[in-house]
C-alpha cells in the first residue's frame, strides 16, 4: 500500500473510533452532569463527593441563578489562578526541594508567572518557557496540572449550564457550579485520566520522581557554542558577531519527572500544555504511533460526546447529531487541505535535491510522518487543545494556514471541552437568526424565540474574538517589542504574530513556536489576550443561558425552522465559515496566502 | 449569597481538589507505573557495563563517525540536547533553512559517496520537531549502509539484517510510519545494546 493509502486508512479508523465512543460517553455524561445521576463508580466516589460538599458548605440540591453561577465560577478561577501564580514565583523556596525540585530551578519572573498562570487558568496552556529547563516537579504537578483539571471542568460546566438553559423553560436557575465542578472532576476526568496515564506509561512515557539522568555518550561530540564572559553575556567580535568556541559534549541529560499523570489530563481536558518544550513531538510525551492515535482520540472524546448529550438534553437527538455532522465535515475539510500541502512539500527545498516524495519533514517526527502530523495539527486546533506533535511554524504556508484558521473560526469544530459546544451554540443562534431573516419570521430555536438580547450577546462573543486577535496583532506589528521576537522574516514573521494572538484568544496554546515570547511585553499582552478570550466570552454566554432558561415554550408550527437534518447542518457550516472568512481573510492574505505564492516563485527571506 | 461565602467555598474546594488531583492521583499513577512498567516509567534507559545509563532508546543522540548511522539534523540546543527539546521553527521561505538544507544535502551525498543527482531523503536533511527524534526513514538508513559496512568491514547483507531488526514498523501494521531506531541500531553494532 502507498503511504497515502495508509493515511486514508488511519483517518477512517480515527473517525470510526470517534463515532463509536460518542454515544456511550454521551450517555455517561447524562449521569455525571445530573446531581442525582448514578454511575458504576458511586460506591467509591459518592462518599468523597458528599464529604467535599460538607467541608465546603455546599448544598448540592440548591441550584443557582445564572449570575450566581457565573460569580462562583469567576471567583473559583481567580482563587486557583492566584495559587498557580504563587507556586510559580516561589518554586525555588518551597519545602522538600530535593524531592520536588531536584534540578534546583529558580522561581519564575513576575511576567512569566502571570502569563503562565493566566494561560493554564484559561485552558490555553500557551507556554513562553521550555518545561524541562524551567519547571520544578512540584510546579508541573501542582501549579500546572491542577489547572488542567480545573479549567477543563469549568469549560464543561459552562456548556452544561448553557444546555440546561436551552432545555428548560420558565426556569430561574441553570444548575449549581460547585456540584458541576466536583462531579465533572471526580466522575469524568479523574477515572479516565487514571487509565489513560497508565496506558501512556506502557507506551514509554515517564512517571517518576528521580532527578534527571546523565547518559554517558557513546561518541563524544565537539560542538560550537557562543563564548560567554564571566557574567554570562555573549562575547562579540569587532563586527558584532558572536565569538564561537569549541565545547566537548560527553553526556546527554535525560529529563525525568511525573509526566504521565499530567499528560493524560493535558489531552483529555484539551489543555495542551507540554511537560517538555517540544510537547507531543517529544519522544517521552508521545512515544509511539499508538499513543499518538489515542492522544488524538482523547482530544475529541469529550467534545464529541457533549454533542450527543446536547441532543438528549433538549429531547432532539437529531439536533445533537446534526451539530456533530457539521463539526465532522469542517474537520475533514481542514485535514484534507493540510495533508495535501504538507505532502506536496516545499519546492524551494526539493530544488536542492531533497526527495519530493517525502513531503515537508521539517519539524516533523519520522514515527508520525506527514499524515499523522497533519491530522494531529488539525485536531489540536479544531479543539482548543494546542498540544503539537509537529512544529506548525515549519509547515508549508497553506498547511499552516489550516491550524491558524481553525483557531480563528472560534475552535468550534468539536472544540475544547465544553468551550467547543458553547462556542458552536453561539453560531447556532446566529444561524437560526439568519435563517429567520431569510424567510421573514421571528427566529426560533427548539421552541424558544430568539430575540435581540440573545443575538446581541452572540455577536458580542464573535466581536470579542475578532477584536482580541486582530487588535493585539496590529499592536505587535507596529511595535519594536513585537518585531524583536520574530524567528522568521517576511510574511511568515507576520504569521508568527497573528498565530500567537489567535492562539491565546482562542485559548488554544499552540504556537508558531519560533516566536520568542518570554519578554515583558509579549507575556503581558498574551496574558490579557487569554483572559479576554476566556472570560469576556463566558459572561455573555452565561447571560444567554439565563435568558433562554427563563423563556416560555412556543409550540412548533409549520414555520418553525428545523434544527436537525442536512439543511441545518449546512447552514451552520456556512455561518461558521462566513463569520470566520469575513473577520480574518484580509489578515490571512497578508500572511500565509502571500507566503504561499512567494514560496512557489522561490523567494526566501 | 455573599461574595465572602463564595470565596470561602472556592478556597476549601480548591484545597480538596488539589489534594486529590495533584496528590493522590499522580501518586497512584506513580505506584502503578513503577509496579507494572518500571522500564518505561523510568525513561527506557540503556545501561552500560558499569550499570550507569548510556542512552534512552526513545531519545536520539548525535553520531558523526562513519561507523555509525547518522541521525536526523537536530535543532535541540547544540544538537540532541534533551534539556532543550524543540524544532528549528524555520518557515518555508526561510533563507536560513534553505542554506542549512543545501549544506546538509551536499554533506550527505559526500559522506555516503552518492552522485550529485541522487535524491536525498527529506528526513536526512530536515530537522525533527522534538530535536530528539530517535528514528530515521528506512530509505535513509539503506543509503547509509554501504558507508557503515565499509567502516566496520562488514558484509552489507548482514548489516541490512541488523537494520531490519532495529526497525519499528507501523503499530498494528497500520498506525504511523516505519522508522529505524538509530540509537538501538548503533548501540547494537557496538554490542552495548541487546
Amino acid at each position: 500500500m502507498t503511504s497515502s493509502a495508509f493515511g486514508w486508512l488511519q483517518l477512517a479508523l480515527y473517525l470510526a473510533a470517534l463515532l463509536l465512543i460518542t454515544k456511550p460517553l454521551g450517555l455517561y455524561l447524562i449521569q455525571v452532569l445530573d446531581v442525582r445521576g448514578r454511575t458504576w463508580l458511586d460506591p467509591l466516589l459518592r462518599p468523597i463527593e458528599r464529604l467535599t460538599y460538607r467541608l465546603g458548605g455546599i448544598d448540592p440540591e440548591k441550584e443557582q441563578h445564572w449570575k450566581q453561577y457565573t460569580i462562583s465560577l469567576l471567583l473559583f478561577s481567580m482563587v486557583t489562578m492566584l495559587v498557580t501564580y504563587a507556586i510559580l514565583r516561589l518554586q525555588a523556596v518551597l519545602p522538600f526541594q530535593h524531592l520536588f525540585n531536584p534540578q534546583g530551578f529558580a522561581g519564575l519572573s513576575d511576567h512569566l508567572s502571570f502569563d503562565t498562570a493566566a494561560s493554564f487558568t484559561t485552558n490555553t496552556d500557551w507556554q513562553s518557557y521550555g518545561g524541562e529547563s524551567t519547571m520544578s516537579y512540584f510546579s508541573q504537578m501542582v501549579a500546572l496540572a491542577s489547572q488542567n483539571f480545573f479549567s477543563a471542568a469549568v469549560g464543561i460546566a459552562i456548556a452544561a449550564a448553557l444546555v440546561r438553559g436551552i432545555a428548560r423553560h420558565c426556569a430561574e436557575t441553570v444548575g449549581n457550579f460547585w456540584v458541576d465542578l466536583v462531579r465533572i472532576t471526580y466522575y469524568l476526568l479523574l477515572p479516565f485520566c487514571l487509565v489513560f496515564a497508565l496506558f501512556l506509561i506502557s507506551q514509554g512515557m515517564i512517571q517518576n520522581f528521580k532527578g534527571y539522568d546523565a547518559a554517558a555518550l557513546t561518541e563524544k561530540q565537539t560542538v560550537q557554542v557562543p563564548k560567554t564572559d564571566a557574567s554570562g553575556n555573549p562575547v562579540k567580535d569587532a563586527q558584532g558577531n558572536p565569538v564561537m568556541v569549541s565545547q566537548v559534549v560527553d553526556t546527554q541529560t535525560i529529563p525525568q519527572g511525573p509526566m504521565a499523570s499530567q499528560m493524560a489530563i493535558k489531552m483529555l481536558g484539551t489543555n495542551g500544555g507540554g511537560y517538555t518544550n517540544a510537547n507531543a513531538a517529544h519522544p517521552f510525551e508521545n512515544p509511539t504511533p499508538f499513543s499518538n492515535f489515542i492522544q488524538m482520540l482523547s482530544i475529541f472524546a469529550i467534545p464529541s460526546a457533549l454533542t450527543y448529550w446536547l441532543g438528549r438534553m433538549v429531547k432532539s437527538p437529531g439536533h445533537g447529531w446534526s451539530v456533530w455532522a457539521a463539526m465532522a465535515l469542517l474537520f475533514l475539510a481542514g485535514f484534507f487541505v493540510c495533508w495535501h500541502y504538507e505532502t506536496v512539500g516545499n519546492p524551494i527545498l526539493t530544488q536542492l535535491g531533497v526527495d519530493p516524495a517525502d513531503g515537508n519533514m521539517e519539524g516533523k517526527e519520522v514515527r508520525f510522518g506527514i499524515a499523522n502530523s497533519a491530522l494531529f495539527a488539525t485536531i489540536t486546533t479544531d479543539a482548543s487543545c494546542g498540544a503539537v506533535n509537529a512544529m506548525h511554524d515549519s509547515f508549508t504556508p497553506l498547511g499552516g494556514l489550516v491550524p491558524l484558521f481553525n483557531i480563528e473560526l472560534g475552535e468550534v469544530v468539536f472544540g475544547g471541552v465544553g468551550a467547543g459546544l458553547y462556542g458552536m451554540l453561539v453560531f447556532v443562534i446566529v444561524a437560526v437568526f439568519i435563517a429567520g431573516l431569510m424567510v421573514g419570521r421571528t427566529p426560533e430555536y427548539l421552541g424558544k424565540k430568539i430575540q435581540s438580547f440573545e443575538v446581541k450577546m452572540s455577536m458580542l462573543v464573535l466581536l470579542v474574538l475578532a477584536m482580541d486577535i486582530l487588535g493585539f496583532t496590529a499592536w505587535a506589528c507596529v511595535s519594536a517589542w513585537g518585531k524583536a521576537g520574530l524567528n522568521n522574516q517576511g510574511p511568515h514573521g507576520f504569521s508568527e504574530m497573528l498565530y500567537a494572538y489567535s492562539s491565546v484568544t482562542g485559548n488554544n496554546g499552540s504556537a508558531f513556536a519560533g516566536l520568542t515570547a518570554n519578554t515583558y511585553w509579549y507575556n503581558t499582552t498574551l496574558a490579557f489576550g487569554m483572559l479576554i478570550g476566556r472570560f469576556l466570552m463566558i459572561v455573555p454566554i452565561m447571560a444567554i443561558a439565563g435568558s433562554l432558561a427563563a423563556k416560555k415554550l412556543v409550540p412548533a408550527g409549520p414555520g418553525s425552522f428545523p434544527v436537525s437534518g442536512a439543511t441545518f447542518t449546512f447552514l451552520l457550516i456556512g455561518t461558521v465559515l462566513l463569520v470566520g472568512a469575513l473577520n480574518f481573510l484580509p489578515a490571512l492574505a497578508l500572511g500565509p496566502v502571500v507566503e504561499h505564492f512567494l514560496m512557489w516563485s522561490g523567494k526566501t527571506f | 449569597m455573599s461574595i465572602i461565602k463564595e470565596v470561602r467555598i472556592s478556597a476549601v474546594v480548591t484545597l480538596i481538589l488539589l489534594v486529590i488531583c495533584c496528590g493522590l492521583y499522580p501518586l497512584v499513577v506513580l505506584g502503578a507505573g513503577q509496579l507494572f512498567f518500571p522500564h518505561q516509567a523510568n525513561g527506557s534507559l540503556v545501561l552500560g557495563a558499569d550499570g550507569k545509563p548510556i542512552a534512552s532508546t526513545l531519545l536520539g543522540q548525535a553520531f558523526t563517525a562513519d561507523k555509525y548511522f547518522a541521525p536526523r539534523p537536530s535543532a535541540a540546543g547544540t544538537g540532541y540536547d534533551s534539556t532543550s527539546s524543540g524544532g528549528s521553527n524555520y518557515g518555508a521561505t526561510s533563507q536560513a533553512l534553505h542554506d542549512a538544507v543545501k549544506q546538509r544535502v551536499a554533506d550527505y551525498r559526500k559522506a555516503n559517496h552518492l552522485s550529485d543527482t541522487q535524491l536525498v531523503p527529506a528526513d536526512a536533511v530536515m530537522a525533527s520537531g522534538s530535536g530528539l527524534d530517535p528514528h530515521i526513514s528506512i530509505k535513509n538508513a539503506l543509503l547509509q549502509v554501504p558507508r557503515v559496512a565499509a567502516a566496520r568491514s562488514m558484509n552489507e547483507a548482514d548489516l541490512k539484517k541488523i537494520v531490519a531488526r532495529c526497525t519499528d514498523g507501523r503499530d498494528f501494521g497500520i498506525l504511523g510510519d516505519p522508522g529505524v531506531n538509530i540509537v538501538k541500531l548503533n548501540l547494537t553494532l557496538d554490542g552495548t545494546y541487546k
